[in-house]
């Protein structure tokens, strides 16, 4: 009996004392984790503080470092998701209600295109500026390195985001507003059309915002297609030149600094603005996501 | 239906457009060399085209992304999954997620001006060049430790608490069962973060070209410049350079070289999750 | 057994008078893939009736009703055999559209299932949808008095449906049906989800409907049954294969007081089910 006792009292005491171990190995870690992040962000705060001022959103980039500001890369990446978001939006989403509404998983080509949008959703960032430029700058379309051919790029890399969020909404919607709408007598497009799509609406805007907040800090496909650096007009038309903000970021990051041209504030400050739209549309797909969901 | 094709096309079209290219450039240089040259030298005066300096490049500042990535991303799993609760999930998984939203431009800058000074130069006293694949693969690493650690983290939540308690219930600790029960039944999925968080350090660009350096290196000195794969598709776009010309049809030759090693590993990864999600549903 | 009188209709079936059959169920087999769900069922509906669908768990009665307004269509797996005839003509015809048909024969879910949108749109959805014509407030009007929802809708119709209680909501749902103006009202366990006296509400409404409108109901309820319909349909399981099968069907009171069928007899009394 004592025995017993004993042998429980010490396991206990190496027991805890390995437990508490392991968990604070596993708080440290995670401290390591988020602590980068928070190295990372205060280190940009710093660096950009200094160069951010309405002068830098007005200007556009220059030679002259105190001068250069960010204007032509801001209106490039507002056009970029302006066309991104005209292509992802309906394609997308038709997509999303072939795959969940029409299709019937049993057949081949079905489960080809899902398992293809799986795919095509780890696909490298740089792969897809790769076919831009194959297909839309030069090649078929040549459209040439403009606004248009890399909003397009963008588009076809965020798809799948959208294809699979759009999904996840879609099953949201349960089975019993589909009977009950078709048991009225309303065939399978109004179904969709007027309950289903309507209930999933919410869902698929979170999805294309956060596509959106993806697009807009790539930089590898927008290089690949010819995004150009230094450009001193906004875009005036699909077909027109372009730049955008990671590109200008990443352009200033490039340049030697000296004592007379310092680039690196620029740099931080570019990436605060990025990093300030970012958050904007993150927030605005989480105040959507909590106020129109729906609880089934 | 329509729009479903053109996820079709798309996939297509990036399987065609680099199939063509790289055809053609294999017209120019032999496969062997490609595969078993160790020199890349493409734009030389007289070029060499074995592509083994980049496959190493991506190789090595993807396994040290790996070792950052995996006991961090683990651990974080683990901790939220098994021990936090649920006011501490709440605060830690949105901070994940800003970590994963946070373009990979800022991680380069982030790389090198703050990484390779402050803290491997003067903080650790490292003698590296300003570009080397140490300081981009260890912030690879950061950037990739949200997929690892919310894959895992799903995985293991879905392990049923009934295994738990029954462990519990023979009077195992929480460290045992945690690393004994739950960590093995969540096998598949964690396995499956890894692959993709492998698959997405094999492609990520910015990084690597802001901060890895343009220099391929058959060595492995990680502390000098090691360009990788997509550090060199992303240079010699930027040089724009002619339809038709050595420098386009390398872009293209490395391309898919790319491409395939990231599809091998996400068919794997898509594996491993088919498996985790049928055992528990 | 019968708790409640059953309340005198002019449209109540005299013994002898005779019966419009609108539905005629001949030898009908409902099979998922290769497995039968119910077979060779063989009875008949009548005009602005009352006709109970009866009997324990699995035994198809559920599977049955949703073939009269071809629902069984939305599952891929689901076969039909057999005739299944609605004034006069086969539904099962190719060329007939299940579309049409839903417009005559509406259904009432076990589950109230609202659509997510305010009660007047709810009921608006159906007249929209089948572009029926007239004034939309008058139609909403007259559906949800109908359906005796009037009065506690009336409020508040620009509302999401969801805020009703569950025994609203159901009411809602009928209400939602008769909008269409159909022919008749296919009912699955309508009551089972709510409480008594929701339940007790709704059996008045049927009884009330019925002066208009044909309704079927399936029930596991008994005294249900024996409450309002007025002929009554059981079905069992037979013990080895789990086939459903029509055991018996006549008038309710004969089912309930005097059935010719010992299987019929054990289960209204309570032996079984």
């Amino acid at each position: 009996m004592s025995t017993h006792q004993d042998a429980i009292g010490r396991a206990s005491g190496s027991q805890r004392a390995k437990d508490l171990a392991f968990r604070l190995t596993l708080l440290a870690c995670l401290a390591l984790a988020i602590g980068l992040l928070v190295v990372l962000l205060v280190d940009v705060a710093l660096d950009g503080a200094g160069a951010l001022s309405w002068d830098f959103i007005n200007n556009f980039t220059s030679i002259t470092a105190d001068k250069a500001g960010i204007q032509a890369g801001l209106w490039g990446t507002i056009w970029l998701m302006g066309v991104c978001a005209c292509f992802i939006v309906p394609v997308g989403v038709a997509t999303a209600i072939y795959l969940e509404e029409y299709g019937d998983p049993a057949k081949w080509w079905n489960r080809l295109i899902e398992l293809n949008v799986q795919n095509l959703a780890a696909v490298p960032s740089i792969v897809y500026g790769i076919l831009g430029l194959a297909f839309l700058v030069r090649g078929p379309l040549s459209l040439g390195n403009v606004v248009l051919a890399g909003g397009l790029t963008l588009a076809l890399l965020v798809l799948p985001m959208v294809i699979i969020a759009g999904r996840e909404a879609l099953r949201a919607v349960p089975s019993s507003i589909r009977e009950g709408s078709m048991a009225l007598g309303a065939t399978q497009w109004q179904t969709i059309w007027r309950q289903v799509l309507p209930a999933a609406v919410p869902g698929i805007a979170t999805g294309v915002i956060l596509a959106l907040s993806r697009a807009i800090g790539e930089t590898a496909p927008l290089i690949v297609v010819g995004a150009v650096a230094v450009i001193a007009f906004n875009p005036d038309g699909l077909d027109s030149q372009f730049t955008a903000m990671p590109i200008q970021i990443f352009d200033w990051i490039s340049r030697a600094s000296n004592n007379v041209n310092d680039y690196r504030p620029l740099a931080a400050a570019g990436i605060l603005v990025l990093m300030v739209l970012l958050l904007a549309m993150n927030g605005v797909a989480i105040w959507l996501r909590n106020r129109y969901e729906q609880k089934w | 239906m329509l729009a479903a094709l053109i996820s079709l096309l798309t996939t297509t079209g990036i399987v065609y457009a680099l199939v063509k290219e790289t055809i053609v450039f294999f017209g120019d240089v032999g496969l062997g060399e490609f595969l078993f040259g160790t020199k890349w030298t493409p734009l030389f005066g007289e070029p060499s085209f074995g592509v083994l300096p980049l496959i190493l490049g991506t190789f090595a500042t993807t396994l040290i992304a790996l070792v950052v990535a995996i006991p961090l991303g683990l651990a974080a799993a683990i901790y939220l999954s098994e021990y936090a609760r649920p006011r501490v999930r709440k605060t830690v998984k949105p901070m994940l997620e800003l970590l994963a939203g946070v373009p990979t431009i800022v991680f380069g800058y982030f790389a090198l001006t703050f990484f390779t000074p402050e803290v491997l130069r003067r903080f650790l006293h490292m003698d590296v060049a300003i570009f080397n694949a140490l300081a981009a693969g260890i912030v690879i690493g950061f950037l990739i430790i949200p997929i690892v650690a919310s894959i895992s983290e799903d995985s293991m939540r879905s392990v049923p608490q009934a295994l738990r308690e029954g462990a519990f219930g023979l009077g195992a600790s929480k460290f045992q069962v945690t690393l004994r029960v739950v960590f093995p039944a969540a096998l598949s999925g964690i396995v499956a973060s890894i692959v993709l968080a492998m698959s997405r350090a094999v492609g990520e660009t910015m990084v690597v070209l802001i901060a890895g350096g343009q220099q391929p290196q058959w060595g492995a000195d990680v502390g000098k410049s090691m360009e990788t794969l997509t550090a060199f598709i992303g240079a010699t776009a930027k040089g724009d350079a002619a339809t038709g010309s050595t420098a386009y049809k390398t872009i293209f030759a490395v391309g898919t070289t790319l491409f395939v090693i990231t599809l091998v590993m996400n068919l794997i990864s898509i594996r491993f999750v088919r498996r985790y999600r049928q055992v528990y549903e | 057994m019968v708790t409640r009188e059953k309340a005198a209709s002019p449209a109540e079936h005299k013994p002898g008078a005779p019966r419009e059959p609108i539905f005629e169920l001949e030898d009908v087999t409902v099979s998922y893939g290769d497995k039968p769900a119910v077979r060779d069922v063989t009875f008949d509906i009548a005009k602005r009736e009352i006709t109970a669908l009866i009997g324990p768990s699995g035994c198809g009665k559920s599977t049955l009703i949703r073939c009269l307004n071809r629902m069984n269509d939305l599952i891929p797996a689901a076969r039909v055999e057999g005739n299944v005839v609605y004034h006069g003509q086969d539904l099962y015809r190719p060329e007939v559209d299940p579309v049409e048909v839903r417009k005559r024969i509406g259904m009432v879910f076990q589950k109230p299932n609202p659509f997510p949108k305010s009660i007047y749109d709810n009921i608006a959805f159906g007249p929209r949808v089948l572009g029926m014509k007239g004034d939309m407030d008058e139609i909403v009007e007259r559906a949800l008095r109908h359906a005796a929802v009037w009065d506690e809708a009336k409020d508040r119709l620009k509302t999401n449906a969801f805020g009703m209680s569950g025994g609203q909501q159901q009411r809602l749902c009928i209400a939602r049906c008769l909008a269409v103006e159909p022919d008749v009202i296919l009912m699955d366990e309508p009551c089972s989800a709510l409480d008594p006296i929701s339940t007790g509400k709704i059996e008045d409404l049927m009884i009330d409907l019925k002066q208009e409108y044909s309704i079927v109901i399936v029930t596991h309820n008994m005294q249900q049954a024996a409450r309002v319909s007025d002929r009554t349909a059981f079905f069992t399981v037979t013990p080895e294969a789990r086939i459903g099968t029509l055991v018996e069907f006549d008038d309710t009171e004969i089912v309930f007081t005097n059935p010719k069928d010992p299987r019929t007899e054990a289960y209204v009394t309570g032996k079984v089910g």
